[in-house]
């Protein structure tokens, strides 16, 4: 066959266009800013040819033709203005509005459909429909979704994003003829992920949010775009307020690598900071229970008993657990708080993946060039996914993982203990193993040999290249190292995500939340880096590594330690940890958002604000560092950065941060691999960072391990969203729908 | 169970070629098949070579019977020739075209006929498998064509290679459930994949990806009679039994307002007048005739004064209407020309299979506004709206439905306008009136 | 429950494909014929035979005329009304149907014994009007013999 050009040139509304062969033509009058309307074409999703709204002219061409269905052709000669092409276009939209109430003024999407926005720009002024219009009661599909036949204009996008994005398959389409109509999957009711793709993807008000639907006007709210708090995957999303409350949040402008795409927790879990649960004024223990008491006090008494024990028993008695969903603002002060102010480095957090040793591995091996980001992954064409459940635990690394399998065949590699949905559905080939071993399969791949399973997974990989290797907390401590070797030896470029739990697992340990590192994964025992933090805080730091959490928790037991400040975290339920040790702290100070089995036993509980209340960046589970807006406020909370901020000012180190944009000029100045471009923050953009340092080796290997959300569970917090403990799934059996 | 009277009147102006062993004994056994030219045609074939038999089906001037009216050696011809998918052959007989039932007798009395066209295409084109896609309804006609496929493999005529020829082929029945729109070719794909039956995109045409994604043709029921007889006699003789480019004969089928409705074969061109009136006997009670359906109610229609038109797809066209399915509907003086546009109407928005906007709302409303306007409650502007509905729908939708839906509806509308406005005026169907006034 | 009969028949139609979900139709009328309508349990073991989510199946029923979920009278009496009959007199079988029964359109007996439906072209326009008793075409028809067919299905119905 003779070779086929690049590109093909057109002309379309006589302006000269030139596109890629194979474009379609609806694609290519967009490069042109030529708009064509359409309903039922979706890029990236199958094409239907359903909704006739794309229909353009083209010379020599008896009929209309479809402009979503056309590929472009050398030559071709296009009209989208003609009359014939505009009553074409007056006509469907005539047909669309025979049956489609005018209900507008009532409708969740008035403002935001995209039938109103046609109507107005190519509609004609009135209809000679004269029969009356069939009604039928909407339908409740699910506590989050509902479906109102008679507004459904069945452009077959919900399916397609259900099906070909999602691969759910929760939607058909029933019946025939005008009585066609979209079916969920479970007789009357959806039994899906409840992601709300579908919701949002609707260009109509079809499919309404059981959460938002009737609630506001659009354009009666404010809109901030910010970081989604509860996975480490890091979605973009925008929240829309309006009195001082969410009432929605979406990613209607496709910002971020999420695109389109939001989980539940994205859609819908956000609405534990509305809840009234909320913690909202400090407590103080007096005489056994927990009082209400002012802020003022609240923090004189943390700071008098700290600075007792501090004088009685010296900084060893002193620890500080810290956050998996604070700002990197606020975990650097608060290791900065520990090594500086209480002069211990007995700072450290649930550590839900191993990032410090990838670091250290990939330094190790000068490459630290080689850690992928998200948007890598679904242009990947060969994937290695070893333990984790990221149909579960990292939603939208699943549906970039689902794009790159449907877009172009990429080769997925799955190593698991269980039949994860990926390793059934998309997997190229799935090594099955049991509970632990997939350390042994590492081994085995790296040291040759091994079952039958193994090798062929060796060989195939061997015979790709540019795979990602994307691990869970399965992998940790050694097991990295031989496992980046390994993957370092593979052909071409190959690259490393660490899977960690929640929106700023990650920043925890680059920020320094660990016993052994400061900021940037450098170990307290290198003198340089001590050096050059202690020029820039002015204070010396303790050149032995503090006592990691399980010892903390040891010491505690043991009595050793006496005082233990513990940021938005719940070692109690996460440690399995017997409170009433705890009990018996002279001080154990909590800042959190709401009553846990941890606060429970606090002399000091802080209410701290939420991520929607509070500006900074967050570090995802790739190392991309994006910025997340305050939204709204809470009255009676502090954020943690205030907190930390007032607690050192108390203890009679007044620093000079204005705000966390000051904070994070620090840490983009001192932090090896954080000095990205601040703008770039500002502008919404997920800037990569590469890591590079010798953090001291895995102390113990529990330390490092997830705890295995499901998509409707997000640690503590999703106690305390409705949205997610109201939808049938979350009580179903862990994995019933995949 | 058809009766064979009220179907096989026969007329001496009848041309029997696929209808010819229709009246024989025991006519669906291979042996009384065999007996009569049976599978001679076939194996003819096997010694020209695939080729060979492509270009004998095009010179021949065959043009498909199911509606399109294209021409078959030319549709086969468009079969990759290198490739390594399987290809496939699949016969339409989902017969659903109202007042069609011409593929039913071909069936039900000569399933052979059939069953040798078949393998005769699928060896012109390469294909090792074959389907008939046949309409739910016709289950006893399933049931002969699953004997008759038994008999074949039996004595050779299906299977490995077939009478010695190192040519294998598989063949099957596969039963539709009731849907009109499965007989658009790509719905038929569809429906056949075990999918709703929505018609696909074209391009790519079903002649390079067809079912399972592989080249595939698909041919009606009559098309593929007609094969093994023009491999047997030949192209020329074919054509020469027709009009120019209009090969053959064509199975008629009369019903309606006509003396002796039925089944019958005459030769392609054959005066529209003439069969009326000589072969169908003429119009009952000695009424008037109003109006005809030329070629299954997709067709525009015809006026009484239209009739003298050759029965052939170029002809038709050229009166603005089409040959279509073969069946030619009498409609006489006292029909209401209202009631019959609502009921057409009736029929393709209960047919339409929603997928694409024009179809599915077009042909709804028109079904409200015709119900409306034949019930009395009609509006002066009706008339020009069903009409701009009908425009709006015609060559706007994703398969024909929408102007098969469309252009009978223009037709009767334009061609028996004052029928409405008198609807309109009265606030009542005036024939109704006459019919209580008697 | 259903049949080995007509499970192993499931396994015959489904060997016919190189794609499982191609038998879905047929079996789902072979299933009907048997049952009478289209159970749940013969929708989850169809779904399950051809490898597809249930609902695809369910999408498949609700969009094929013949396919019913709900049982229906023993003798499914469908009368064409379609132009070639309607011209014929269909409309008043249709009537005469409905009114010696005393159920409408897609309506049943009480006793179970007859449905009643509306049907589109049959292909039998030339023995117009017409209809269809469960597989069985009726043609000519007039009230009269309509009467005697019913009172002839009546009997058989009774007797069994
Ligand atoms: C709505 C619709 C219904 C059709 N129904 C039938 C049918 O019942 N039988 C048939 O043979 N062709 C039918 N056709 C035509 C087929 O699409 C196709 O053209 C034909 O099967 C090709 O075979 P042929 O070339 O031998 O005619 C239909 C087309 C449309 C648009
Ligand atoms: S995938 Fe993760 S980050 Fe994205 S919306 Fe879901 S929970 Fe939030
Ligand atoms: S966008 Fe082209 S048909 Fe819908």
């Amino acid at each position: 066959m003779a070779d086929v050009p690049q590109t093909v040139t057109l002309t379309i509304d006589g302006k000269p266009v030139t596109v890629p062969t194979g474009t379609l033509l609806i694609e290519a009058a967009k490069q042109a800013s030529i708009e064509v309307p359409s309903f039922c074409y979706y890029p990236g999703y199958s094409l239907q040819g359903a909704c006739r709204m794309c229909v353009v002219s083209i010379e020599k061409m008896p009929k209309l033709q479809t402009a979503c269905t056309t590929v472009v052709a050398n030559g071709m000669v296009v009209n989208t203005q003609n009359p014939e092409v505009v009553n074409g276009r007056k006509a469907m939209l005539e047909f669309l509005l025979t049956n489609h109430p005018l209900d507008c003024p009532v409708c969740d999407k008035g403002g935001e459909c995209e039938l109103q926005d046609a109507v107005f720009r190519y509609g004609a002024a009135e209809t000679r429909f004269v029969e009356t219009k069939q009604h039928e009661d909407e339908l409740k599909f699910s506590n989050l979704v509902y479906y109102d036949r008679p507004r459904c204009i069945l452009c077959y996008r919900c399916i397609r994003v259900c099906d070909e994005g999602m691969d759910v398959n929760a939607y058909g389409i029933g019946f025939r003829g005008s009585h066609s109509e979209i079916i969920p999957n479970r007789g009357e009711e959806l039994e899906c992920e409840e992601c709300g793709m579908c919701i949002d993807i609707c260009p109509v008000g079809a499919l309404t949010s059981g959460t938002y639907r009737y609630k506001t006007r659009p354009w009666e709210m404010n809109y901030t775009g910010t970081i989604c708090n509860h996975c480490g995957d890091g979605c973009k999303t925008t929240l829309s307020v309006r009195n001082n409350a969410i009432i929605r949040a979406n990613n209607r402008d496709h910002s971020g690598f999420n695109g389109e795409f939001l989980c539940v927790k994205g859609r819908f879990g956000w609405d534990f900071v509305n809840s009234e649960k909320r913690l909202v004024t400090p407590l103080v223990r007096r005489n056994g229970s927990q009082a209400p008491a002012s802020w003022e006090e609240a923090l004189d008494v943390t700071v008098s008993r700290l600075k007792a024990v501090l004088e009685t028993h010296g900084s060893g008695a002193v620890a500080i657990i810290g956050s998996n969903r604070t700002s990197n603002e606020e975990n650097y002060l608060l290791q900065r708080l520990a090594r500086t102010v209480l002069k211990t480095n007995s700072v450290d957090h649930h550590r839900t993946g191993d990032f410090s040793t990838l670091v250290a591995a990939l330094s190790e091996a000068k490459a630290t060039d080689r850690y992928a980001t998200m948007q890598d992954v679904s242009e990947a064409r060969s994937i290695l996914l070893i333990g984790n459940d990221p149909t579960h635990q990292h939603p939208l690394l699943a549906f970039q993982i689902r794009q790159a399998v449907r877009s172009h065949k990429a080769q997925l590699h799955v190593v698991n203990s269980a039949g994860i949905k990926l390793a059934l559905r998309q997997a190229a080939q799935f090594v099955r193993v049991n509970p632990g071993d997939e350390r042994t399969v590492i081994r085995e791949l790296a040291a040759g040999g091994g079952p039958e399973s193994v090798s062929s997974l060796r060989a195939k990989l061997g015979s790709e290249s540019g795979t990602i290797v994307i691990f869970g907390d399965e992998i940790r401590g050694d097991s990295v190292r031989n496992l980046v070797r390994w993957g370092l030896s593979l052909p071409g470029n190959t690259r490393f995500i660490a899977l960690g739990d929640y929106a700023n697992s990650r920043g925890a340990a680059d920020m320094g939340l660990l016993p052994g590192s400061l900021p940037g994964y450098e170990p307290v025992s290198s003198e340089a880096a001590r050096a050059r933090y202690a020029e820039v805080w002015g204070a010396t730091v303790a050149d032995v590594p503090g006592r990691n959490l399980r010892q903390i928790l040891d010491d505690v037991k043991a009595g050793q330690i006496h005082a233990l400040l513990v940021f938005g975290s719940n070692p109690v339920k996460t440690f399995g940890l017997p409170g009433e040790l705890l009990g018996k702290l002279d001080l154990l100070a909590v800042a959190e958002l709401f009553a846990t089995e941890t606060t429970e036993f606090a002399d000091v509980v802080l209410p701290a604000a939420s991520f929607a209340e509070k500006s900074g960046t967050v570090t995802n589970t790739c190392g991309q560092v994006q910025a997340i807006k305050k939204t709204m406020r809470k009255a009676g909370t502090r954020s943690d950065l205030e907190i930390i901020l007032a607690l050192a000012r108390e203890l009679g180190h007044a620093w000079a941060y204005g705000s966390a944009e000051d904070v994070l000029r620090e840490i983009i100045t001192h932090v090896p691999a954080y000095n990205v471009a601040l703008p770039s923050l500002m502008v919404g953009r997920a800037v990569p960072t590469r890591p590079a340092g010798a953090p001291p080796a895995l102390e113990r290997d529990d330390l490092v391990f997830s705890s295995r959300d499901t998509l409707f569970t997000s640690g503590t917090v999703s106690r305390f969203s409705w949205a997610l403990n109201s939808v049938n799934e979350a009580k179903r059996p862990h994995g019933h729908i995949f | 169970m058809s009766d064979y009277q009220s179907y096989m009147k026969g007329s001496p102006l009848e041309v029997k070629v696929i209808s010819a062993r229709f009246g024989l004994p025991n006519s669906t056994s291979i042996d009384t098949f065999l007996a009569h030219e049976g599978y001679q045609g076939l194996k003819k074939a096997f010694q020209m070579g695939p080729d060979a038999v492509i270009n004998e089906m095009k010179s021949s001037g065959l043009r498909g019977r199911g509606g399109a009216g294209f021409n078959t050696g030319l549709k086969w011809s468009f079969v990759p020739k290198q490739t390594d998918k399987p290809k496939y052959v699949v016969c339409n007989a989902d017969e659903s075209e109202p007042a069609t039932c011409k593929d039913r007798p071909l069936m039900e009395y000569d399933p052979h006929q059939l069953i040798e066209g078949i393998v005769i295409a699928g060896y012109a084109i390469g294909a090792h498998q074959g389907y008939i896609y046949i309409r739910g309804e016709y289950r006893y006609l399933m049931d002969i064509l699953d004997r008759a496929i038994a008999e074949a493999y039996a004595r050779g005529y299906l299977g490995r290679n077939i009478q010695g020829s190192g040519f294998d082929f598989e063949l099957c029945t596969h039963t539709g459930a009731g849907a009109y729109e499965c007989g658009e070719e790509t719905a038929l794909l569809n429906s056949l994949e075990g999918l709703r039956g929505y018609p696909r995109v074209k391009p790519p045409f079903p002649a390079v990806v067809g079912v399972y994604g592989c080249p595939t043709i698909i041919n009606n029921v009559e098309t593929l009679c007609n094969a093994p007889h023009i491999i047997l006699k030949g192209a020329e003789w074919f054509a020469g039994l027709g009009t120019p480019k209009n090969g053959g004969t064509r199975l008629f089928c009369l019903s309606g307002h006509i003396n002796r409705p039925g089944v019958y074969e005459l030769p392609m061109g054959f005066p529209l007048r003439r069969m009326i009136e000589e072969v169908g006997g003429g119009i009952p009670g000695g009424k008037k005739l109003k109006s005809v359906i030329p070629g299954g109610s997709s067709c525009p229609l015809l006026t009484a004064d239209e009739i003298d038109v050759a029965m052939d797809f170029d002809s038709l066209a050229r009166i603005g209407s089409m040959l279509g399915s073969g069946g030619v509907v009498m409609i006489d003086q006292d029909t209401c020309m209202v009631k019959v546009a609502q009921r057409i109407m009736k029929f393709y928005a209960h047919e339409s299979c929603g997928w694409c906007i024009p179809c599915r709302e077009g042909t709804a409303w028109l079904k409200r506004l015709l119900d409306r306007l034949h019930g009395g409650g009609g509006l002066p502007g009706d008339p020009d709206t069903a009409l701009d509905v009908s425009y709006n729908i015609l060559g706007k939708t994703l398969c024909p439905l929408g102007d098969a839906a469309a252009m009978p509806t223009i037709s009767i509308v334009k061609k028996f306008r004052s029928e409405f406005e008198e609807h309109v005026s009265l606030g009542a169907c005036p024939y109704e009136r006459k019919a209580v006034a008697v | 429950m259903l049949s080995e009969a007509l499970k192993s028949r499931f396994d015959q139609v489904i060997a016919r494909y190189p794609l499982k979900r191609s038998a879905i139709v047929p079996l789902l009328l072979f299933a009907q014929d048997e049952i009478g309508y289209i159970s749940d349990e013969a929708i989850e073991e169809i779904a399950r035979r051809v490898e597809v989510r249930p609902i695809e199946v369910i999408e498949d029923i609700s969009y094929y005329s013949m396919l019913h979920r709900q049982p229906i009278g023993k003798y499914n009496l469908q009368v064409c009304t379609n132009v070639s009959c309607q011209l014929l007199g269909g409309e008043q079988i249709l009537d005469h149907c409905s009114k010696r029964l005393g159920i409408g359109h897609k309506q049943t007996t009480s006793d179970g014994l007859f449905s009643l439906e509306e049907v589109e072209c049959l292909g039998a326009c030339c023995g117009a009007p017409a209809m269809q008793v469960n597989y069985d075409f009726y043609e000519n028809l007039t009230p009269e013999r309509v009467d005697r067919l019913i009172e002839e299905l009546k009997a058989n119905g009774k007797a069994r």
